[in-house]
C-alpha cells in the first residue's frame, strides 16, 4: 500500500511492454536481431543509418511492428473492459468476450461488410458498436429479469455469444465470398493477421479515451465494492456511472473487434492477475492491468504466430486455452467466497 | 440529554412522505424530524416501511409526494456527493466479492470527499484512522474482511460511515443476525457517536434502552413518536405488532415483555 509500489510497477510494466514489443518484433521467420531493430527504429528518427534492407526494412516495419503494438493495444483494451465489467457488474467473470459484447461486435461489424455500408475505417467500428450495444443491451435485461445473480448473468452471456457467433457464421457463410471459412475464423476466434497502421492508430486513439475516461471514475468504481446502493450512498450517480461507463467498454471492445475478430479471456484473466498485484484500489488497478495486457498479449500473439510455423493459429485459441484453466480457477475462488 | 434547539427546517428531516412501489404505497405521508445528537429509533413489523423510509432520507429513492431536507434544502438539489458528505449510511448486510482490507473498506467512506485518481490525503488518512481507532478496528486495519465476523463486518461498516465525517448516521437493523454481546456493544458504540443517528430497530427492549425517541411505522403510516416510555406500552404494542406484552419501567428505559398469546396483560386484566 505504500506510496512508490504502484509507481513502481507502472514503470516496470512500461519497460517491460517497450521490452517485449522490440523483442516480439525480431521473432519470426526472417531472422531479425534486437539489435538490428533498435538501429532501424533509430534511423526512423533520423539517428544513424539502418542496417536492414528494404525488404527487412518492410517486414519489420509493415507487417511485424504494427501487428505487435495492435496485439499490446488490444491486451490493455480488453484487460481493461474486462476490469471495469468486473467491478460494475460485481461480478468477477464477467469479461467482453464471455458477456457476448466481443460476439455481438462481431455479427455488426460482419453486416456491415457482407451489406457494403459506408467506408470501412469509420462503418466497420460504427457497426460493431450497434452490435456490441445490442448484444450487451440483451444480456443485462435477460439476466435482470431472471433475478441478476452472478451465474444468470454468465448464462445470459453464453447465450447471447452463441447466438451472435451463430449470426456472425450465417452472415459470412451467406455472403459467397470465396475466403469464407478463414473469415469466419477470423471474427470467432479473432487474429491479429491483418493489422495495419491504421487500426493501430484507431485503436490506440479509442483505448486512450476510454482508459481517460475509466481512469477519471476510479474512486466511482471502487464504490461499487459492496454493491449500487452502496455506491449510491457513497455519493455515486448509479445510473449515470453504469450507462458511460459500459457503454465507453462496449465502444473499446467494438473498436478492438472491428480489427481483430473476437479474442476471447484476456479481459477474464488480466484483472485478476494485476489484482493480486496491486489490490482492488481502481487507481492502481486500472494501469497495471493495461500493461499487464498488453505484455500478455504480445506474447500470445508471437506463439500464436510461430509455434506451428509456417502455418498461424488463430489468437483466440491460444487465450482460449490459457483462459478456460482461469475460468474454473475465479469459479472455484468465488464459490468459497460465498 | 440536552440538544441544542434548532431552527425547524435544520439537519436532516422526512415532511410528509409518500411512496408508492407497484401500485402499493409503502410509505404515506410520513414525517421525522432529527434533532442534532440524538438518536431516532425505527420500529414496525417487517414491511412496514422503515427501509424504505431510510433509503428516503438518505437520498437513494426519491419520495413520490412531500419532500426530504437536509438544512431545509431538499436532497434532490444538494447533489448526491454532498449528501455524502453529510449522511451516511449502514445497510442491512454488506456483501462484496472483492478482496479488501479492512481499511480499504472503511476508506470507501472517503470517496465523497476526494477526486478520482488521486492519492488520500493526509486529512482522509487521519479521518480512516480515526473511525478505526473509534470501533476498535485498529489493529485488524489489514485484515481482509473475508475473514471479518458478521458483528465485526459491521463495526467495518460502521467505520467506513464515520470516515464519510457525516453529521447524520443511518442504520437499517445493524443488529440483525448478531450475538447479544455484539447487539450491545453495537448499540453503545452507536449511541455514544456526536452524529444525529436514525436506527430501524427490531428489538423494542433494545430500542428502550438506547434511543432517545422512537418513530413507529405500520403499513407506511407513523402510528406513534415520542420518547421510549411514551411510545412503548402493551396497547401500542398489541396494536402495531398483533402480540401481548407487559411493559415495566426501569432503570435503562421502559422493559417490554412479550406474553404467551391468550394470555391478560396484567394492566388490562383490572380495567376489564
Amino acid at each position: 500500500m505504500s506510496g512508490a509500489r504502484p509507481a513502481l510497477l507502472v514503470t516496470s510494466g512500461l519497460l517491460l511492454l517497450g521490452l517485449s514489443v522490440s523483442v516480439a518484433v525480431t521473432i519470426g521467420p526472417a531472422d531479425l536481431t534486437p539489435a538490428e531493430v533498435w538501429r532501424s527504429a533509430a534511423a526512423r528518427f533520423g539517428w544513424g543509418e539502418s542496417p536492414l534492407t528494404r525488404l527487412r526494412e518492410g517486414i519489420v516495419w509493415n507487417l511485424r511492428m504494427p501487428r505487435t503494438l495492435l496485439a499490446a493495444v488490444c491486451g490493455a483494451g480488453l484487460a481493461v473492459c474486462g476490469a471495469v465489467m468486473q467491478s460494475l457488474l460485481r461480478n468477477p467473470l464477467a469479461d467482453p468476450f464471455v458477456l457476448g459484447v466481443s460476439s455481438g461486435a462481431s455479427t455488426g461489424a460482419v453486416l456491415v461488410t457482407v451489406l457494403g455500408w459506408g467506408a470501412g475505417a469509420v462503418s466497420l467500428p460504427a457497426g460493431a458498436f450497434a452490435g456490441a450495444l445490442l448484444s450487451f443491451g440483451m444480456v443485462m435485461l435477460l439476466s435482470h429479469s431472471l433475478g441478476g445473480s452472478m451465474d444468470r448473468v454468465v448464462l445470459s452471456g453464453v447465450a447471447a455469444m452463441q447466438l451472435f457467433s451463430a449470426l456472425t457464421s450465417f452472415i459470412v457463410l451467406t455472403s459467397a465470398d470465396a475466403d469464407t471459412t478463414r473469415a469466419v475464423l477470423f471474427w470467432l476466434l479473432g487474429s491479429l493477421g491483418g493489422a495495419g497502421w491504421t487500426d493501430v492508430l484507431l485503436c490506440a486513439a479509442v483505448l486512450c479515451l476510454v482508459l481517460a475516461v475509466c481512469l477519471a471514475h476510479t474512486t466511482t468504481l471502487d464504490a461499487f465494492a459492496f454493491g449500487e446502493e452502496a455506491a449510491a450512498n457513497l455519493g455515486v450517480r448509479v445510473g449515470r456511472a453504469r450507462v458511460l461507463l459500459l457503454s465507453a467498454t462496449a465502444l473499446l471492445t467494438a473498436v478492438l473487434v472491428s480489427s481483430t475478430g473476437a479474442i476471447g479471456f484476456v479481459g477474464l484473466v488480466l484483472p485478476h492477475a494485476a489484482r493480486a498485484l496491486t489490490g482492488s484500489s481502481h487507481a492502481r488497478l486500472l494501469p497495471v492491468t493495461a500493461l499487464a495486457g498488453a505484455v500478455f498479449l504480445v506474447w500470445v500473439d508471437t506463439v500464436a504466430r510461430t509455434a506451428l510455423d509456417p502455418q498461424e493459429i488463430p489468437v483466440g485459441v491460444v487465450t482460449s486455452l490459457i483462459g478456460v484453466p482461469a475460468f474454473v480457477a475465479v469459479l472455484y475462488r468465488v464459490r468459497r467466497k460465498t | 440529554m440536552n440538544h441544542p434547539v434548532r431552527a425547524p427546517g435544520e439537519g436532516l428531516r422526512a415532511d410528509r412522505v409518500s411512496l408508492g412501489i407497484g401500485g402499493r404505497l409503502v410509505l404515506d405521508g410520513v414525517t421525522l424530524a432529527t434533532r442534532p445528537g440524538e438518536t431516532v429509533g425505527l420500529l414496525g413489523p417487517n414491511g412496514s416501511g422503515k427501509s424504505t423510509l431510510l433509503r428516503l432520507l438518505a437520498g437513494v429513492l426519491a419520495p413520490s409526494a412531500g419532500a426530504v431536507t437536509l438544512d431545509g434544502r431538499p436532497l434532490d438539489r444538494v447533489g448526491r456527493r454532498a449528501v455524502a458528505r453529510r449522511v451516511a449510511t449502514v445497510q442491512q448486510q454488506a456483501h462484496t466479492q472483492t478482496e479488501l482490507t479492512v481499511r480499504e473498506v472503511v476508506a470507501l467512506g472517503r470517496i465523497p470527499h476526494r477526486r478520482s485518481w488521486t492519492p488520500m490525503t493526509p486529512a482522509d488518512l487521519e479521518a480512516v484512522a480515526r473511525a478505526l481507532e473509534r470501533t476498535g478496528l485498529a489493529d485488524r486495519a489489514d485484515q481482509s474482511w473475508h475473514t471479518l465476523s458478521g458483528g465485526e463486518r459491521q463495526r467495518a461498516q460502521i467505520a467506513r460511515a464515520l470516515a464519510q465525517e457525516p453529521g447524520e448516521l443511518l442504520l437499517d437493523e445493524p443488529t440483525n443476525h448478531l450475538d447479544i454481546q455484539y447487539q450491545l456493544d453495537l448499540m453503545e458504540l452507536v449511541t455514544g457517536l456526536p452524529v444525529t443517528t436514525v436506527i430501524a430497530l427490531h428489538d423494542l427492549n433494545l430500542a428502550a434502552m438506547y434511543c432517545d425517541r422512537l418513530v413507529v411505522l405500520r403499513e407506511g403510516r407513523a402510528v406513534a413518536g415520542g420518547t421510549p416510555s411514551e411510545v412503548l406500552t402493551s396497547e401500542l404494542i398489541g396494536e402495531v405488532y398483533g402480540v401481548p406484552a407487559e411493559v415495566t419501567p426501569g432503570a435503562d428505559g421502559p422493559v417490554v415483555r412479550f406474553l404467551r398469546r391468550g394470555a391478560v396483560p396484567p394492566g388490562r386484566a383490572d380495567r376489564s
